[in-house]
């Protein structure tokens, strides 16, 4: 067992469908957390096996697309200086700010690197004393660990040329957002599989209690999915509002007591701005005063910061899951991921992006459903 | 952007006193991270995201799916309806 393969398996999918067909007897919208789920759904066409009672809606969880244009612009502005080596996971550097993104920046001249991992910017740091060398740190709790890690050896390593742009956001207290939201129609979740393999699943059980929907922490894979939906209905058909382990292979209920440990040493709560959704209250992380030193928002001061969003855009309402990318006039026509115009189109993981990608902006067009098992 | 992907770990040493590994993905390695997986075996398998091991991979728990939909196989042989002799 290689632990991938076996779970992108079409006959295993489709007993699960088949089983979530039988169960199912009223209508239900479910809502994915994460990007990498949409992105699954998307691909493999899951939404279009799955009962017609039973609709998808798609989350928050692309931390690419929920950065706000002032971090980008801030990210562009830090990076355009000759002293800095700027690091980024590749998906941001595509990001249009508010004066372009980060590529065209490098292609103008700028030290703009692509990193794979943030502890590569960190050897970086110490391969170019005299450069200083900034790490774009965004990312939902599962980025939090190596983040932190990246932090905490470049402290103990006394890399001062090393700094971190830290824009984290964390799951909960957008899923509440969600449900606090006027006209909400979520009435499940399929929770963040990899984000709990950090941080366990204990925090989500008020929410499913205060507002009485099941949250089943569901991985990422067809079959995963495909049973996260099923032990949702079930939960749905019955009236239960429970929180479920679906990824018990990775997930443990208090979740990686190290990687936490090193989350509350390095960072601390704050306020986040999300990008189309706006200020969600205890929603981020911020290096904690310790690491002040490595903190880039402090030794870069960037002053004003003006931005501007497309007035057409609706990726607040899709990122809610009250609405669809296709719903969009602008879908597809204005804007495209060569044009982005807004949050869920500018990474592969948004749903306008996926939606694009695997060609659901064609009209009519006829998906193969799970054909050939791996991709 | 959280994506994170199984694979084997072949082998385990120490790096600026951080324990580090090479992981194999179905014939690619790569160096990765373990300080947070320290119990790990050579052999067994990690979840990595951005060459960090953020979980080990249980695996009695990966089979219970497929130890599911084979009891729902059971299910429907007793459930359809006989043969007329």
């Amino acid at each position: 067992m290689k632990y991938l393969d076996e779970y992108r398996d079409a006959a295993a999918a489709s007993k699960l469908a088949d089983a979530i067909a039988r169960t199912v007897t009223k209508p239900w919208t479910i809502m994915e957390v994460c990007g990498g789920q949409t992105h699954t759904i998307v691909k493999y066409g899951i939404d279009e096996i799955l009962p017609e009672q039973i609709e998808l809606v798609h989350g928050p969880g692309c931390p690419v697309c929920v950065t706000s244009l002032e971090m980008i612009d801030r990210a562009h502005a830090i990076a355009a200086r000759p002293d800095v080596i700027f690091c980024s996971f590749g998906d941001m550097l595509r990001v249009p700010g508010s004066r372009g993104d980060l590529l065209s920046l490098k292609s103008q001249g700028a030290d703009v690197r692509t990193v794979y991992s943030p502890l590569d910017a960190v050897n970086l740091a110490a391969a170019n004393p005299n450069r200083k060398v900034v790490f774009f740190a965004i990312g939902f709790e599962t980025t939090a660990p190596p983040n932190a890690m990246a932090v905490w050896m470049a402290h103990k390593r006394k890399l001062t040329n090393f700094s971190v742009l830290v824009s984290h956001v964390t799951v909960p207290p957008a899923m509440t957002a969600i449900l606090e939201a006027e006209g909400n129609r979520v009435q499940g979740f399929l929770g963040p599989g990899h984000v709990c393999t950090v941080m366990g699943y204990d925090e989500y059980e008020p929410i499913a209690r205060k507002y009485h929907v099941p949250i089943v922490i569901t991985g990422f894979e067809p079959v995963d999915m495909l049973e996260g939906v099923l032990m949702t209905v079930r939960q749905l058909e019955s009236g239960r509002a429970e929180v479920e382990n679906q990824y018990s292979r990775a997930v443990l209920r208090a979740g990686n007591e190290h990687s936490l440990n090193l989350i509350g040493e390095v960072f601390e709560i704050c306020d986040r701005k999300w990008r189309g959704v706006g200020l969600i209250p205890k929603s981020g992380y911020k290096l904690r005063e310790k690491y002040r030193q490595h903190d880039a928002e402090r030794l870069f001061e960037v002053e004003n910061i003006e931005t501007e969003e497309s007035s057409v855009c609706i990726s607040g309402q899709i990122l809610r899951g009250l609405k669809k990318p296709h719903q969009c006039p602008e879908f597809g026509k204005r804007c495209t991921p060569q044009t982005p115009l807004g949050a869920t189109m500018v990474s592969a993981e948004g749903s306008c992006a996926a939606y694009y990608n695997y060609g659901r902006h064609l009209a009519g067009i006829s998906l193969p459903v799970l054909a050939g098992g791996a991709s | 952007m959280c994506l994170a992907i199984p694979g084997k770990v072949v082998q385990k040493y120490q790096e600026h006193d951080v324990l580090m590994g090479k992981v194999d993905f179905s014939g690619v390695t790569k160096r990765v991270c373990l300080e947070h997986v320290p119990e790990v075996e050579v052999g067994k398998y990690v979840l990595v995201h951005v060459g960090f091991a953020l979980q080990c991979i249980d695996e009695d728990e990966a089979q219970k799916v497929f130890d599911f939909l084979k009891s729902m196989d059971q299910l429907d042989e007793i459930n359809e309806p006989q043969a007329s002799p």
